[in-house]
């Protein structure tokens, strides 16, 4: 490989871990027209943004990753809320990374997630679509020599009210295109509080292509001469392959050959996907695990445990001096908290397709990280990254395991190496998805508090002890031992993930205890076993203070006027206080991470055989901005479920350094029968730009924690719930 | 060489008695609607249906399925997308990534066909399916619609299908 893709991967490596950090990489976003863009069909291209057909439709770009959560209908509603197009008219086209790095990087960053899509894209997008406009007023201008200002715009139609003129995009765009655009410091911006279609709860763009089998998910890629492969990675992180007996598959329907994929995995290659399955499942493996395979549960837990006590910290905050406060204190409360592995299980599989020369490497994949997905690529082939190119597919789901890693395009171009000019399609089993994920990290937390006589909250003491993401994935983002994202939301820091309450003796420390398993960012990230913690917790030392749940927070959050309004909503919505039916008990939660806020009210009951219902949830959001409601509310339904899923059942159990756990029959998801009524309270302060994909599901798990406590009288201190003897 | 009738067409598929006929579908026939999400019948995204019945055809080798078998994937499920129940998930929105809405589809028009007036505890029972992005909010409003549409008749008549 030429040193070009090496620096060009670490440049981009730069983009990608910051994904959940709040970094944001700068860039110049030009307005000018690409020097190489393969224009769209019979659109004249206004900006990089936006081009126009002849027959008005506006098509507009789109950089960012959709994998369900409705970020494409988004971004175009914000450009077309500044473009002052016709809705109905709008069509979108995703840009590839092999065309962006060719325009320099014009369309910016295209890595989605720490819930960036909208948020960090929208004020070059909402100029990108001002400008635009901008140009095609001042094209009509020109053609009827008047004055621009004395043009107005609606839904596309430009009309010159002095000479009763009027036209339509479609026919200046033309000329529009060879205008200078303005200088993007000079657009003024529409006040959100006027939007027209931004702000509003649009149809999404994306939905007739799932509900006919018509949409092409990378998964379902078809090309001539396609071949299939399926893969076994060693089972053992860290493992090797000691040998593989091809012999054994020759001859079996469809098999081309078994491939050695780096030194760790081996692959089948096939005449089609299943051939290559059947033939995998034949070949007779030995591994070599390694010291990995020592690894357990139980030997992990012992680990983490140690880090409890352990004097050395990896980054906290303090004030005061809670120890002392809590040893003087009239009442303590104390408690250990656990939270297991989990693993992303995406309903699409990993897979990706790749087609390999001398001189040309393509790649079908469905990513979270285009431009990590073309980095791959290209140090994987060896191909230069001028002659790579990214055919990014809708992902069938993210949730941060499709991102920076790219570790199944790694694996596809070494399989298609070995066959030029023939594209490979690799697809993961679900089992072999199971067991080689990027798990959310496994910790324990160890917590303390001290109430004066008045049930006043004098000190409170966090210890975090638990696996770090940034230590597998990204060690550059560790500086001098303190890795502060183990820390998500517990920040004293405002903007991000600032923990909602204070205290007047107050330390929060985090220590490093890593596995040999590898992790990574899983929707949430770590905001959602730092909530656990926190809202847990909190609740405890409101129920040994005799107080009332939203009261005694309410009381540690004076300075902190939009959680506390967060708090407040969602206490409204859910009639906190209020009678419920008999046996029904309510639990709160609230917590921040994205730079929005988020609460949660839970209604739930416990049978006397210690049966869990979850009868209704209350979920508050003040994400600043609310560019679609109905997917802002679609996000919030979602996150429910991904957070109650992990409540219920999930974890990722290790016994001889492998996972155990690798379908859905043990790996439990859950179902629509136990789906709680979600109702949301969207809050917009119309201040900030908060992030909507990740927000509230930290608050889903410790809201129905709580709720149990209060229906039972005993705290949930660690999870899955289905081994949590409830009464 | 096996025959199979998808979608009210008979094709000629090639393919040992064991391959699931999930495999079959999407690669001999070149339906991709029709999902893989797991291989041992737990998700539903390769639901299919077999003779009216809803089946997840991941786990049905070929060898069991016969020539006469009406086999129906979302791709012959209704013309331009007018089933009820693909009408009433475009009015809801109920898709986020939609990768396993195909076999939701499927599931809840099985569903519509017995039973056209589903309470919520049909809807529970029969609604099994896996979604990860957790539409299942919207799925049961969806079905509620579609119900309202009054024609929860399943799969149309072999003489409307034209796709695939």
């Amino acid at each position: 490989m030429t040193s070009t893709g090496k620096v060009s991967r670490r440049a981009f490596v730069v983009g990608s871990a910051a994904a959940g950090g709040g970094l944001a990489l700068s860039f110049a976003v030009p307005f000018a027209p690409p020097a190489s863009a393969e224009s769209t069909a019979l659109a004249n291209e206004v900006n990089i943004w936006v081009a126009v057909k002849p027959d008005d439709t506006c098509v507009i770009r789109i950089a960012r990753s959709e994998m369900g959560q409705g970020t494409i209908t988004g971004l175009a509603q914000l450009v077309a809320e500044e473009l002052e197009c016709d809705w109905k008219k709008v069509a979108v086209e995703q840009i590839t990374p092999g065309r962006n790095l060719a325009s320099k990087r014009a369309w910016g960053e295209m890595g989605t997630g720490g819930s960036r899509g909208i948020r960090t894209s929208q004020d070059y997008v909402r100029r990108g679509g001002a400008a635009a406009r901008m140009m095609l007023l001042e094209a009509a201008a020109d053609d009827w020599k008047v004055p621009v200002a004395e043009l107005t715009v609606a839904e596309g139609v430009i009309t010159h009210a002095g000479s009763n003129r009027s036209t339509s995009y479609g026919k200046v765009a033309a000329a529009a295109a060879k205008l200078t655009p303005p200088d993007p410091k000079a657009i003024a911006l529409k006040d959100p509080k006027s939007w027209k279609i931004a702000g509003k709860p649009m149809k999404r763009l994306d939905t007739a292509g799932k509900l006919d089998g018509s949409k092409m998910y990378a998964i379902d890629v078809k090309l001539p001469g396609m071949l299939g492969a399926a893969i076994k990675d060693c089972p053992v992180y860290g493992g090797k392959i000691s040998s593989y007996d091809e012999s054994k598959i020759i001859g079996m329907p469809g098999v081309k050959r078994a491939v050695k994929v780096k030194d760790s995995a081996v692959a089948v290659v096939a005449d089609s996907w299943w051939h290559a399955k059947a033939a995998l499942d034949a070949l007779p493996i030995v591994w070599d695990e390694g010291p990995g395979a020592a690894q357990s549960s139980a030997t992990i837990a012992e680990h983490l445990k140690d880090g409890l006590t352990a004097e050395t910290t990896n980054g906290g905050r303090q004030n005061g001096d809670p120890l002392k406060a809590i040893a003087e204190a009239a009442k303590k409360v104390e408690a250990v908290y656990s939270t297991p592995f989990l693993a992303h299980a995406t309903m699409e599989p990993m897979n990706a397709t790749a087609r390999i020369t001398a001189d040309k490497a393509e790649a079908w994949v469905p990513t979270q990280n285009a431009e990590a997905s073309l980095a791959a690529l290209s140090e994987a082939s060896g191909v230069p990254l001028a002659n790579c190119e990214v055919y990014r597919h809708d992902l069938g789901g993210g949730f941060g395991r499709r991102g920076g890693t790219q570790d199944y395009v790694h694996q596809v171009v070494a399989i298609a190496k070995e066959f030029p000019g023939v594209p490979v399609k690799l697809i993961w089993t679900r089992e072999e998805d199971m067991a080689h994920d990027f798990y959310r990290p496994i910790s324990v937390c160890k917590m303390s508090a001290g109430l004066d006589a008045d049930g006043n909250l004098v000190g409170l003491y966090v210890r975090v002890s638990g696996q770090s993401i940034n230590a597998w994935l990204s060690p550059g983002q560790i500086k001098g031992g303190k890795d502060e994202r183990q820390l998500q939301g517990l920040s004293e820091q405002p903007g991000d993930a600032q923990l909602g309450y204070d205290a007047p003796n107050l330390a929060i420390e985090y220590v490093m205890r890593n596995t040999h398993v590898p992790v990574g960012p899983w929707r949430g990230v770590n905001t959602n076993q730092n909530a656990v913690y926190m809202e847990c917790f909190i609740e405890e030392v409101a129920r040994a203070a005799g107080k009332d749940s939203v009261a005694f927070r309410r009381a540690l959050m004076t300075n902190h006027p939009r959680h506390l309004a967060v708090l407040d909503a969602v206490a409204e919505k859910a009639g906190w206080g209020t009678p419920l039916p008999a046996g029904v008990h309510r639990g709160v939660a609230q917590f921040m991470g994205y730079a929005s806020y988020s609460a949660a009210v839970a209604e739930v009951s416990v049978s006397e055989a210690g049966k869990l219902k979850v009868h209704r949830m209350v979920l508050a959001l003040d994400c600043g901005h609310v560019v679609n409601p109905d997917q802002v509310a679609a996000q919030i339904e979602g996150s429910v479920a991904y957070g109650l899923t992990a409540a219920l059942y999930g974890e990722c159990p290790v016994e001889n350094g492998r996972m155990t756990s690798l379908n859905f029959d043990t790996y439990e998801i859950m179902r629509l029968a136990e789906m709680p009524k979600v109702e949301t309270v969207l809050v917009p302060s119309y201040e900030f730009w908060g992030g909507v994909g990740e927000p509230t599901i930290c608050v889903v798990t410790p809201s129905v924690l709580n709720a149990i406590f209060a229906a039972t009288g005993k705290p949930v201190r660690s999870l899955p719930l289905k081994h949590v003897k409830l009464v | 060489m096996a025959k199979l009738n998808v979608n009210g067409k008979v094709r000629e598929v090639q393919g040992e008695p064991d391959m699931p006929l999930l495999w079959v579908i999407r690669e001999q026939v070149g339906l991709t609607g029709t999902k893989y999400g797991c291989g041992v019948a737990q998700c539903g995204a390769c639901s299919v249906h077999i003779n009216g019945e809803v089946q997840r055809s991941c786990s049905i080798r070929l060898g069991d399925v016969k020539p006469s078998d009406k086999i129906v994937t979302i791709e012959g499920l209704s013309r331009n997308g007018s089933h009820p129940v693909q009408k009433a998930w475009l009015a809801i929105d109920v898709p986020q990534c939609g990768y396993c809405q195909s076999g939701q589809i499927m599931a809840a028009a099985a569903l519509l066909r017995k039973t056209p007036k589903p309470t919520d505890r049909d809807i529970d029972e029969a609604m099994t399916n896996i979604c990860r992005c957790g539409t299942y909010q919207r799925i049961r409003a969806a079905v509620h619609m579609a119900a309202g549409m009054g024609t929860g008749s399943g799969s149309v008549a072999p003489a409307q299908r034209r796709r695939a």
